[in-house]
């Protein structure tokens, strides 16, 4: 009883000093659902959330306002499956913890959760956020064990703790990683398999610790596991196994998934990958081919994009693009950028709609496009300063300075 | 007579230290004489030509705007199109580092010692790779392929018509100088200095540098000794490939194509430049570039850059989106944009639209008609090229894109793809995409 009600008063303190209320007039506002676009739209915030969507709405006195004057506002973006924030510089391996290898266990781990080693403060989450991205996967990558490691969706807005959604469990199934048991990815199988039957019955060979099975319970219970696989053969073994385990399966990769896509709409797996994948990189993807997501799209199965970057997280943008260019409808790629990764990881709805949270963008134009640039930023409601370690750098080396530069430093 | 004698022995040197082995055998596909009527022109050299007109013949541009048309011209009517100069990547690995990305194609970088000035890319080049048909998908009519970074001379770059063909010697650019490979910072000293080898550290590097260009002053010395020599029984110099390709750098016949991240690297290797007396002509990655944007410019130096990568290692840690804007903005400026990925070649007109656009953002005022030098008239002039390709002017080859439209954007596609006035893409026509050897045959049982 006490605690409910300190919850209640926590929650109106929050509510009060958060309270910043905001107008966007006049904006092409794709949603990110089935209403697709509203031309004309005025949107009121308050209280970080989206109060109200119309046209020629009264905006409230002494509310801050921004013209969109007919551009485009969509939700924030999805930045894909990436390491932001679980990595500085990527060749400075003390500031990267998106993996491990050789550990003192034999066992597989996969209660490793790489979100204890998340850092909001990484310069990488503002440079992120300013190309207007708001919310991102963080993934644990392939170590030398066929379970990576766990994660989840992250908000980009500088939070310590700013997860939601359910656990992400990652698996590698690709050529290149069964180097890490004895050759044949048909190991990975083998020890996935034994894994899931100690979850069950107990096993004399233990592959996990308590917590281990712990941690694979839940996700098997109410997680999700993200296969990165590319091969078609290798998407159909996944989706035996998600049936077989009963369990919710996301493909990442997945570069040969359109000659499956049946296979995996019936499964109702969906497919997290790179739209400009269309080189044979290696044996498992020799069908790469541009058109994978408006193929997969038009079977029926759900689309997400991930570039595979971490640096250039923002990238993933100029794939949702290509992927347009290559036959996929527009409103699926807004969707995939901004509702589905939330669906699909049980993270909060995303769309713009009356009274959801207020994380949108303000673009130059086309928020497909590499033309366009996000021109302003919307975090919980609030205006983001769009101020990052490059704008800064920036800003520094365009103006001639009679002084050296390191006496260019912004109030 | 005399003045005779040291002509003939200067040809005898030059033949034996600069003539051209591996001949190109390049030789361009069948053309009809072409007139593009009604397009969006954007000629290269800075200029656009609205609803404007373009011949090519016998393998050349034959005018731009207005001029006669041959009786047997093939008229396309090309309103609503953009036609552009072939675009031309200084950087790529394809080839050298082709797909499938198997160890067994790993043939980029000689890695066995921080000097290999020997070697040339174009013995590694697999004329099958895959991405040489995805690159001219996406209107790559000319590209440099160049030795990885793992030393501080790589060796020798070699420039390439962007044609299908079952040999490199019959992609190689006519008359186009080699590159020759070097590269600062971290790669060379991370991959000789974890095998506690030299270089470990820059100055290690630059020691290195300097040393090879004594040893390559005096290789030059040698064999102009040989040559004053009036003796009958004179004997030339012993060959040294090594020496061969630094002496050619030295002399401006080989351009040098300069790996580095830093400003004050940069600065560093100019005036090791000055030092040696040679010239670098294009710093390549140069995420720092826009801190010594005047001082490139000055030097007449380019840089060849990417839009948006950085943080991938330390020293790329400064890198911004504006930097291909800001190295462009001096007068005398020679901005690139390069791809160094078998990704980025396929699509380096979006890689030069959000260089653009980032530049726009941050105030400045660059239109597609300036932009497009960064990857065809700029980028010519890094290779050496640019009396050839590059632009669309009376005379040079007429390597040219048409494009579906404004190519400065994620929805533009290249239609068509001319190279010496050859059409050799049609993304309308199946029969002209050329599909390599390795690709074909795979997936059979897979219907598209």
């Amino acid at each position: 009883m006490r605690r409910t009600v300190t919850a209640i008063v926590l929650g109106l303190v929050t509510a009060v000093v958060s309270a910043q209320d905001l107008v966007i007039t006049n904006a092409t506002l794709y949603t990110g659902d089935d209403t697709n676009v509203i031309e004309n739209a005025d949107i009121i915030i308050e209280n970080g959330r989206i109060k109200r969507i119309g046209q020629d709405l009264a905006v409230p006195e002494g509310v801050e306002v921004i013209d969109a004057n007919q551009q485009p506002v969509t939700p924030a973006f999805f930045a894909g499956a990436t390491v932001s924030g679980l990595v500085e510089v990527s060749a400075v391996s003390e500031s990267a913890d998106s993996d491990y290898e050789a550990l003192y266990t034999e066992l597989m781990h996969p209660e490793f959760d790489v979100r204890m080693a998340y850092n909001p403060h990484s310069s990488l989450i503002r440079i992120t956020r300013i190309e207007g991205f708001s919310y991102a996967l963080l993934t644990a990558t392939s170590g030398d064990r066929s379970i990576s490691g766990q994660g989840g969706l992250v908000r980009l807005d500088g939070g310590y703790d700013s997860f939601e959604g359910k656990p992400a469990l990652f698996v590698d199934l690709s050529g290149y990683s069964a180097d890490n048991v004895g050759g044949s990815r048909a190991a990975h199988w083998m020890l996935l398999g034994q894994a899931f039957d100690e979850l069950e019955r107990g096993a004399e060979l233990e592959l996990l610790s308590p917590r281990g099975r712990t941690a694979l319970r839940d996700v098997a219970n109410d997680g999700i596991i993200v296969f990165n696989v590319n091969r078609a053969t290798d998407i159909m073994q996944v989706i035996k196994f998600a049936k077989a385990h009963s369990v919710q399966a996301v493909i990442h990769g997945g570069r040969e998934a359109w000659i499956v896509a049946d296979a995996l709409a019936e499964a109702s797996i969906p497919v997290m990958l790179n739209a400009l994948d269309n080189l044979p990189a290696n044996f498992d993807s020799l069908g790469s081919r541009l058109d994978n997501a408006a193929l997969l799209n038009a079977a029926g199965v759900t689309v997400m994009f991930s570039s595979g970057e971490t640096h250039n997280a923002r990238k993933v943008r100029q794939l949702a693009g290509n992927a347009v260019a290559n036959g996929m409808p527009k409103q699926a790629a807004i969707k995939a950028m901004t509702t589905t990764p939330a669906r699909i990881f049980g993270g909060r709805e995303r769309s713009a709609s009356e009274g959801k949270v207020a994380d949108l963008v303000l673009w130059t134009g086309d928020p497909l496009d590499v033309a366009s640039v996000a021109q302003q930023v919307v975090i919980n409601g609030k205006p983001d300063p769009m101020i990052s370690r490059q704008t800064l750098l920036r800003d520094r080396y365009m103006d001639r300075s009679p002084l050296p530069r390191a006496y260019s430093i912004p109030d | 007579m005399r003045g005779v004698t040291t002509l003939i022995s200067l040809a005898m040197a030059a033949s034996a230290a600069i003539a051209e082995p591996f001949p190109s055998t390049y030789k361009p596909l069948p053309s009809n004489p072409t007139v593009f009527t009604g397009a969006t022109i954007l000629t290269g050299d800075g200029n656009r030509i609205d609803g404007g007109n373009l011949l090519v013949a016998n393998g050349i541009i034959g005018w731009v705007g207005t001029g006669e048309i041959p009786d047997n011209a093939l008229m396309i009517d090309a309103s609503g199109k953009w036609i552009t100069p072939g675009i031309i990547d200084v950087h790529s690995h394809l080839g050298v580092y082709p797909s499938p990305d198997v160890r067994a194609h790993s043939d980029g970088n000689e890695a066995t010692a921080p000097v290999t000035a020997e070697v040339w890319a174009e013995h590694s080049v697999w004329p099958q790779d895959p991405g040489f048909t995805r690159a001219l998908a996406g209107g790559i009519t000319t590209l440099q392929i160049l030795p990885g970074s793992a030393n501080l001379f790589g060796g020798r770059g070699v420039t390439l018509k962007n044609v299908p063909a079952t040999t490199y010697q019959a992609m190689k650019f006519p008359g186009a100088p080699h590159g020759l490979k070097m590269a600062c910072g971290e790669n060379p000293k991370r991959v000789y200095g974890s095998r506690s080898k030299a270089p470990s550290t820059r100055m290690g590097n630059v020691a290195a540098y300097r040393t090879a260009w004594i040893k390559a002053q005096n290789y030059i010395d040698e064999w102009a000794a040989f040559e004053a020599s009036e003796k009958d029984d004179k004997k030339p110099p012993k060959r040294d490939l090594e020496l061969e390709t630094l002496a050619g750098a030295l002399k401006g016949e080989i351009l040098v194509h300069m790996h580095c991240y830093r400003a004050d690297e940069m600065m560093t290797v100019l005036d090791m430049a000055e030092e040696f007396g040679y010239r670098v002509g294009t710093f390549h990655h140069g995420v720092e570039a826009y801190k010594i944007a005047d001082e490139l410019a000055a030097n007449g130096v380019c840089g060849a850059l990417w839009a948006d990568w950085w943080g991938f290692k330390m020293e790329a840690y400064d890198g911004i989106q504006e930097n291909i804007a800001l190295v462009d903005r001096p007068e005398g400026s020679c901005s690139i944009v390069h791809s160094d990925s078998d990704e980025g070649i396929q699509r380096l007109n979006q890689e030069a639209a959000k260089a653009m656009a980032k530049g726009n953002a941050a105030g400045l005022s660059i239109t597609p008609e300036h932009a497009i030098r960064w990857i065809t008239a700029n980028a010519a002039k890094s290779l050496g090229i640019d009396d050839k390709t590059g632009t669309l002017s009376a005379g040079k080859m007429a390597d040219i894109v048409i494009w579906n439209q404004n190519p400065f954007s994620v929805y533009a596609k290249a239609d068509q793809v001319y190279v010496d006035g050859a059409l050799i893409f049609d993304r309308g026509n199946k029969a002209m995409q050329p599909v390599t050897d390795f690709e074909l045959g795979q997936l059979l049982e897979v219907s598209p």
